[in-house]
């Protein structure tokens, strides 16, 4: 018999489950915990000259404790769509730029990725002639780009997706292209014993056969795009996500700054879920 | 000059060799005949050839020389009037039982509206006892159900001409058992001409009408057109007990045994086209052809020590 149903009540997931609150409340409780322990030395200790100038013994600055982050986040998320100028916008605006720019990016990518993916791995001249190019390219940080974007678009904002673009293209294309040139043999002769033009056999047979390698780049290219747009609006400023981050840093408000490094992970697991929903429709056993 | 249904005339396949080395010549000189509605069984060793010959025929493999023609012409190119089973059954595995031969009877008949095409791929689904799973995927179906709808694919596009490539080669001995009885049920309805790959002696004599045997690869030829002229309708429980049975499947065993490697190509060989030489096994044997048909000791060849053949029909008798 199964250990787990023998000697557990719980499921394992139940367990799990538990065992993850636990460690979460044991972190926060230490990180909370060192935030009120009172400095060595500070106390009745003589103040410094210099702390005599500044005006008293300024508390050292801390990394905030849980407890206020989740106070802001309550205050964020309660009302995240308020906008109180170009530098007080809600944390919802913020996201919703940052997921608009990758989104098309992505979706531009997409476009032209997944046919050329299907050209080269249909064919080696193709793949043959295209490759050097492509090992040049897909190196390069993303980044990189952004100089030569900004003064060919001029504008910051397109710029913003182009970069997008550039990063989420390659998983896509190699993935694609390696996903067509692997369809069986045998898949692509039972669509040529029946006759299919070369149109339909791309459609019937070698798309939904190549199916879950492409989702699996584009799964990738989602979660580099998520990762690179926050690099990204830090340079280009004025709105999204990696914009409010570096906008709370020059306010010197950590919370916000925590907050925030905490919704572009929940979000960026959010882009990856759905995804990995989509290649769950299409994924076929052998 | 007439021609029959499908002529295969003087096929070659040969391999270029490495840098030096001579090329490697498969099979040379391979000429055979099929006639409509004719059901033939290719049998010879692994490596003389005979899935080249059959991906040549589907049009998906081509040969080095010689020429195909069905029905008056030339094979160069795969065509719905050939429909293939794979051994692997070749499956779309994104698709149901359903689905993949409704894939099959779509492309045969685009005109056919939806209703039309479902219901006639039901109908071929049912003749091979899949009725109640057609719309499982195949991966919840096991290796005998997926090769049957691989073969109610085949037929549902009613082929002129249908290529079996070893079909139960991956199945065990009953469910071969029961899906053969499927195919003949199956064939009987509509009579296309098959070509079918095998390696099982009794599998080709309850199917076919003849069987082609090949000698050992390389060069290889084909030596001899054995014909079955058991009576039809035949089943697997009945035809062992026919005289003549053991007397065939004895002759064959022989030629796998021992001739199919002692044929000299050389032997065979002579000037321009020719068709193997035909034999039936029960008229070739001299005496009265009923006394001892079922005994082992019957050795159809004078070239064959009694005591090896016997040997090898005990151990392989595991049908009927």
């Amino acid at each position: 018999m199964d250990r787990t149903t023998t000697e557990w009540k719980f499921s394992l997931n139940l367990r799990a489950g538990i065992l993850a609150v636990v460690m979460l409340a044991v972190l926060l409780g230490l990180w909370e915990g060192l935030n009120h322990v009172p400095a060595l030395g500070g106390g009745g200790a003589e103040l410094s000259e210099y702390e005599k100038l500044m005006g008293g013994a300024d508390e050292t600055a801390k990394v905030p404790p849980p407890s206020e982050i989740l106070t802001r986040a309550w205050e964020e998320l309660s009302n995240p769509f308020y906008d109180a100028g170009p530098n007080d916008k809600g944390i919802g605006i913020q996201l919703g730029y940052s997921l608009y720019r990758v989104l098309t990016g992505y979706l531009l990518a997409a476009v032209i990725a997944i046919p050329i993916g299907f050209l080269i791995g249909m064919s080696p001249l193709m793949y043959k002639a295209l490759n050097p190019y492509i090992q040049v390219l897909r190196p390069i940080s993303p980044l990189a780009w952004m100089p030569l974007a900004l003064f060919i678009i001029r504008d910051s904002e397109a710029s913003a997706i182009f970069v997008i673009f550039i990063c989420s293209i390659w998983p896509m294309l190699l993935n694609t292209a390696f996903g067509v040139a692997g369809v069986r043999q045998d898949w692509v002769n039972v669509a040529r014993t029946h006759e299919l033009s070369p149109l339909k056999t791309a459609f019937k047979v070698i798309l939904p056969a190549a199916a879950p390698t492409i989702l699996t780049g584009m799964r990738i290219s989602i979660g580099i795009a998520w990762l690179v747009i926050v690099a990204a609006e830090m340079l280009v400023g004025g709105t999204g996500i990696g914009y409010y981050v570096w906008n709370e840093w020059n306010n010197l408000d950590l919370t916000s700054v925590i907050f925030s490094i905490l919704m572009i992970g929940v979000v960026g697991m959010l882009l990856d879920l759905a995804l990995s929903s989509i290649a769950r429709l299409v994924t076929y056993q052998e | 000059m007439t021609h029959a249904f499908v002529e295969v005339q003087q096929a070659a396949k040969r391999f270029p060799g490495a840098k030096g080395e001579e090329a490697l010549t498969v099979f040379d000189n391979v000429s055979f005949q099929l006639d409509k509605g004719e059901f033939v069984c290719i049998i010879g060793h692994s490596g003389c050839g005979k899935s080249t010959i059959m991906n040549a025929l589907a049009g998906l493999d081509s040969l080095s020389d010689g020429a195909m023609i069905m029905d008056g012409r030339e094979i160069n190119g795969p065509s719905l009037e050939r429909g293939v089973v794979f051994q692997n059954y070749s499956l779309l595995p994104w698709l149901t039982a359903l689905e993949n031969v409704r894939f099959g009877v779509r492309a045969r008949w685009r005109a056919w509206d939806e209703s039309r095409v479902t219901e006639h791929s039901l109908a071929y689904l049912e003749m091979v006892g899949l009725a109640d799973v057609v719309d499982r995927k195949p991966a919840q179906l096991s290796g005998g159900m997926r090769q049957r709808v691989s073969i109610a694919r085949a037929f549902a596009t009613k082929p002129e001409l249908l290529l079996l490539d070893e079909p139960f080669g991956a199945l065990d001995a009953l469910t071969r058992g029961v899906i053969q009885d499927e195919l003949i049920k199956i064939w009987g309805q509509d009579r296309q001409t098959v070509f079918m790959i095998t390696h099982d002696v009794d599998e080709a004599i309850l199917l076919a009408d003849r069987i082609l045997l090949m000698t050992n690869g390389p060069q290889a030829r084909i030596a001899e057109a054995v014909e079955i002229d058991l009576p039809r309708p035949r089943s697997r429980a009945e035809i062992v007990k026919h005289p003549h049975y053991y007397r065939i499947r004895n002759y064959l065993v022989d030629f796998l045994v021992n001739r199919s490697g002692e044929l000299r190509t050389a032997d065979l060989d002579r000037r321009g086209l020719h068709y193997p030489r035909v034999v039936n096994p029960v008229d070739e044997r001299d005496g009265e052809p009923d006394a001892s048909a079922t005994t082992n000791a019957d050795a159809p060849s004078s070239r064959t020590p009694a005591s090896k053949l016997a040997t090898i029909t005990l151990k392989e008798t595991h049908h009927g």
